[in-house]
């Protein structure tokens, strides 16, 4: 029999568990379910596929989707060369292990740095000392910064997972190093690259406050060249002006129903494609 | 029979240990070379010295020289992908890419620039045809060759090698992963190859050695204790230590 | 051959820059924080900038002192940290050891998906439910307040904290565990007596990554606490750190403009520094 004191510590613990577990649960349907509700009857094809007008009165949110779509692919077109390239040298060539200790913990610090933080230096760098102006390319390039560690980290380690013995094998054969990391390296590390795309889209279509200065508030409508070198609105940015600017709560929120169904698709496809890759490995 | 390798005071440290010791040994060419010894004792070590694939290792340190066909392989003025292409290897486990089997012979050409698609068709069916497992394979060039078994595996690892046309097969205990029926078949494909080429292997098995080689060096804690014709080594060993490891009272 | 050998060294080199890179972002932001920070501060004087505790830098009189905001980023970190962490270390206890699978993987996706939302939705759901919430039961003329801000981040760190204790637990060699239970501790006992402390440097890490993320957090928490730069009181309307940056660079120049700066590389300071603390923790953990 256990004694009372023991019977009464388990008892505390065990609703402690419950309650934060519970508490967490009920947060994650209360917001999901609230933003749904406020969110889902304000969409409308119209708000989807138009620009506001002040003539009309009327909001549309086509120019913000653009612009989200540009920022995430000008951002994936620069970060993932970039990202795997630091991976390869990292796994690949460095033999300097000071060197490799140093980048790691540079990636590391950029991980922590805050998103308002990357706003500013994005803004002092690529709109003012490169004159990229307030621009989605300037948001972008700033959103590349924050996100190189991201890639950087997914790829070296699916890059640790190709086998010692392929680099073996083709350098046996006489390939030079730049043919065996091509043909038997990289081949190897795409699972990883996926990873990191998703991660990145993820943080990139959430990403407000590096955008603000960079990418600045405008919503006009443009194609993906005009629309690089000109200001605009990503999807949160917009959410924030509509929200805390204009007090038009009900775009605001459907933008936040896109936004959460945005996230949930990420979340799946980052589970499936684990998953997958997962499979794959134990072949 | 012309030597085609010799390695003169030959020295290598991994980091402060002191790995091969002074060895000194010349191979004859056209012929089955063993090296045996209990594990540890710098047999796979100085098999990776003859075709520079230490190199990859970074806290590897060389002193002496191995030449081949008269060249320093160590010297600066060497391109060692071109080495490699004179000197093949076999690795100890089965190691073929994660490609078809096609793309798996024809890497090593194509890495040596060779595009023609004729050309490639005929270096993959005579690599396979010289590696004796062309009839298991012709009719399924294009699957993944991760598919085949252990035997197989390695079997096209050597066909591998073969497709660019070296001069020297390093074998690094090319059986030792796999079984009894795999293992006599590669064994017969090494003696068949020995027409053309010159084959240095690695075993921990002293039937094998027995079986295949025509000479045999025994090394014990990085230094080349004896070498000679195989058979002479077997039953008359000059060296108290190779008698003692050769008839089983350690290792 | 002599061109293959080029080939590979230029091939090298352009690798090795790749692999730089993050140095020099690092590098690069540290520099143009320091450079466009320090004017501010010698202007106004260290003391004065970090101690003063008045923020009037739109008045006739500038005054640029940012105590309230440091002690607003500080005191709201801290709230979140006393909140959010035994929500999170008591969930992340039940997950990795008592949960069955199922609940398991649900509550990870769900866990996720926290951690995945913007931060500018939580400021809007906090602005429309929190602030209101907030004022009514309060009674208090303006929801908008430290306390919201402080609900807020409490839950946006939760994920972190949840995920990265969740980690840290499941690492904990099951022999200890088995060794406790064999010696007659409950279950519960020995997932608080015996694995908790052998995770406790992966918890820290958590904890300090919880506190990275509050007090470098800008969007959600302009949105509710009122942003009004005054000393904090747990019912008033306060501005933060990040929130100083971001509330008035749109329209600040001169001085006024130097200054934010300045709040940015006092920012970027406390980060550092938490940065350093979760990288020994990690450290810790990993031997």
């Amino acid at each position: 029999m256990l004694s009372k004191k023991r019977k009464a510590y388990m008892v505390g613990m065990k609703a402690a568990m419950y309650l934060s577990t519970g508490l967490t649960a009920a947060l994650v349907i209360f917001l999901v379910a609230y933003v749904f509700i406020k969110g889902i009857p304000h969409i409308s094809w119209e708000l989807l596929s138009t620009k506001p007008s002040y003539i009309s009165g009327r909001i549309g949110i086509l120019p913000d989707i653009l612009n989200t779509l540009y920022i995430v692919l000008a951002t994936l077109i620069f970060v993932i060369p970039l990202g795997v390239g630091a991976a390869i040298y990292l796994t690949e060539y460095a033999k300097n292990k000071k060197l490799v200790g140093m980048i790691e913990y540079a990636a590391e610090t950029l991980s922590g740095i805050p998103s308002i933080i990357y706003g500013l230096v994005g803004m002092l760098f690529f709109c003012q000392f490169l004159g990229f102006k307030t621009s989605l390319l300037a948001g972008s390039l700033t959103l590349v910064i924050m996100n190189l560690p991201t890639v950087m980290r997914t790829t070296q380690e699916s890059l640790k997972t190709v086998p010692q013995s392929y680099r073996d094998g083709a350098f046996g054969l006489g390939a030079g190093k730049w043919r065996v990391i091509r043909t038997v390296v990289l081949p190897g590390c795409v699972d990883g690259v996926i990873t990191g795309c998703i991660l990145s889209i993820g943080r990139i279509l959430g990403e407000s406050a590096a955008l603000l200065f960079t990418a600045g508030f405008a919503h006009a409508l443009n194609g993906i060249f005009e629309g690089l070198t000109s200001p605009g609105a990503s999807l949160t940015v917009a959410l924030y002006v509509y929200a805390k600017e204009q007090g038009e709560f009900g775009v605001a929120f459907a933008i936040a129903a896109i936004l959460m169904i945005l996230t949930l698709l990420i979340n799946l496809s980052a589970t499936l494609v684990s998953k997958h890759f997962a499979k794959k490995r134990e072949l | 029979m012309s030597d085609i390798m010799t390695a003169k005071n030959l020295n290598l440290w991994y980091g402060e240990t002191h790995a091969l010791k002074n060895v000194n040994i010349t191979i004859p060419e056209k012929s089955i070379t063993a090296f045996i010894g209990p594990s540890g004792c710098g047999k796979s070590t100085f098999l990776k010295t003859l075709n520079r694939m230490n190199d990859l290792i970074p806290s590897v340190k060389i002193t002496g020289e191995v030449c081949y066909n008269g060249q320093n392989i160590y010297d600066n003025s060497v391109d060692v992908n071109e080495l490699r292409r004179e000197i093949g290897m076999v690795f100890q486990k089965p190691n073929p890419f994660p490609m078809s089997i096609y793309d798996n012979i024809a890497y090593g050409p194509r890495t040596h620039g060779i595009k023609s698609k004729v050309k490639l068709d005929e270096i993959v069916e005579q690599s396979l045809r010289d590696a004796a497992i062309w009839d298991e394979v012709k009719d399924r060039l294009k699957k993944n060759a991760l598919g085949m078994s252990g035997g197989q595996q390695q079997r096209l690892c050597i066909a591998r090698a073969l497709a660019v046309k070296p001069k020297i097969l390093l074998m690094d205990e090319p059986t030792s992963a796999l079984d009894p029926i795999s293992t006599s078949r590669i064994e017969e494909l090494a003696i068949e190859l020995k027409k053309c080429y010159t084959i240095v292997i690695v075993t921990h098995n002293m039937q094998q050695a027995v079986r295949i080689s025509d000479n045999t060096a025994f090394f014990l804690l990085g230094e080349l204790i004896e070498y000679g014709e195989t058979e002479k080594l077997f039953s008359q060993p000059t060296d108290k230590r190779t008698e003692d490891y050769i008839t089983g009272r350690f290792g | 051959m002599k061109k293959n050998k080029m080939i590979e060294r230029t091939i090298h080199g352009i690798f090795l820059i790749l692999g730089l890179l993050t140095v020099g972002c690092v590098l690069l932001i540290t520099v143009y924080l320091v450079i466009s920070g320090i004017p501010a501060i010698t202007e106004i004087r260290l003391f004065d900038f970090l101690f003063g505790t008045k923020w009037a830098s739109t008045a006739a009189q500038p005054s640029y002192g940012i105590l309230p905001f440091i002690l607003t980023s500080v005191y709201g970190t801290a709230g979140a940290i006393l909140i959010g962490v035994p929500i999170g270390f008591f969930a992340a206890v039940y997950l990795s050891k008592l949960a069955n699978p199922k609940v398991k993987t649900i509550m990870e996706e769900a866990v996720s998906l926290l951690a995945g939302i913007p931060s500018v939705v939580y400021g809007l759901v906090g602005m429309l439910v929190l602030v209101p919430a907030v004022r009514e039961i309060f009674d208090i003329p303006d929801g908008a307040s430290l306390f919201s801000a402080i609900i807020v981040l409490a839950i946006m760190i939760l994920p972190s904290i949840i995920k990265v204790s969740m980690t840290a637990l499941e690492a904990v060699p099951k022999e200890y565990e088995d060794a406790s239970l064999a010696l007659g501790a409950t279950p519960v006992e020995t997932y608080f007596k015996v694995s908790v402390p052998a995770a406790k440097s992966g918890i820290a890490a958590a904890v300090v990554l919880g506190v990275g993320r509050a007090i470098g957090e800008a969007m959600a928490v302009m949105m509710v606490s009122g942003n009004v730069p005054n000393m904090p009181s747990l019912f008033q309307s306060v501005r933060f750190l990040t929130t100083a940056v971001a509330s008035e660079m749109s329209y600040s120049s001169g001085l006024q403009q130097q200054a934010l700066f300045s709040i940015a590389l006092v920012l970027f300071l406390f980060i550092m520094l938490i940065n350093a603390t979760l990288n020994f923790f990690l450290k810790k953990e990993k031997d």
